[in-house]
């Protein structure tokens, strides 16, 4: 077997900067899809318990040493960044290259969602450790609030530059629109 | 309203038809019983159940209790969790 190159969705596109947002790709690692089978929630659990994470709730992910673990549907859960050690009592699934991972940082990455993602964002209704399965316009995505002031986000990997685009098409506008108050 | 995502915009949800679809009749059921599970359906002024699809979130699939005189929702619920 050859080794291959792994590349990610938009390996070399530098960060986008305008009006205190940013906007880049996250390296993530490895991402494993956890289907949780009928009853197998209790043998789940002890798994996962090595690597200091429980199965997360609707709508929340959490993180230890390195290692995500996020709500994306009904006994379904992403494990990020780590490799995902032989867990019992569910389907794991690699679905690392399936992604594109970006993050918008800075004080007005809530509004650059907001324009984009039909949900209340701000910090109240939104803290930080909430992740949803929402659209991007069009997109399916999952969104994490990980700071105050910063997002992530991740879409199809084929979806990848159209997402790129919408985000800074809208940061774009918030900057322009900024830049005209007196 | 979706169980597991909470409060969500009208537009992440795809609409199917009538909770009918639940109650397939049995393989050898009368013709009857399938003319009424493909054909025929109630129309009411008032509580009607239905199933929507939260398409754009956690893609289940939902039984929403609804008023059709007032569009209140009244209850939703996991089409999963009836199953079990
Ligand atoms: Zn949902």
């Amino acid at each position: 077997m050859p080794e291959l190159i792994a590349k990610s969705a938009l390996q070399g596109r530098a960060p986008l900067t305008l009006g205190g947002v940013t906007l880049a790709e996250v390296p993530v690692g490895p991402i494993t899809s956890i289907a949780v089978f009928p009853g197998g929630a209790k043998a789940l659990a002890k798994g996962l318990k090595g690597l200091g994470l429980t199965f997360p709730a609707p709508n929340r992910f959490a993180e230890k040493k390195g290692a995500r673990i996020v709500w994306t549907g009904r006994d379904q859960a992403f494990l990020i960044g780590a490799p995902a050690p032989a867990l019992q009592g569910a389907a794991l699934t690699d679905q690392s290259d399936g992604w594109a991972v970006l993050s918008v940082a800075g004080l007005g990455a809530v509004d650059a969602l907001m324009r984009l993602v039909p949900m209340d964002l701000r910090l109240l209704a939104f803290p930080v450790g909430q992740s949803v399965r929402a659209p991007l316009n069009h997109m399916n995505a999952v969104l994490l609030r990980t700071e105050e002031y910063a997002f992530e986000l991740m879409v199809f990997r084929s979806m990848a530059r159209t997402a790129w685009h919408e985000i800074g098409v809208a940061i774009e506008a918030l900057a322009a629109r900024a830049a005209l108050k007196p | 309203m979706c169980p597991l995502c909470g409060e969500r915009d009208r537009r992440e949800f795809y609409y199917y038809g009538a909770e009918d679809f639940l109650n397939r009749p049995a393989a050898d059921a009368e013709p009857g019983a399938w003319d009424n599970y493909l054909h025929l359906r109630d129309n009411p002024a008032g509580v009607t159940k239905d199933l929507w699809y939260h398409e754009m979130g956690c893609a289940q699939w939902l039984v929403v209790t609804r008023n059709t005189v007032t569009h209140e929702i009244i209850a939703t619920e996991l089409v999963a969790e009836r199953a079990k």
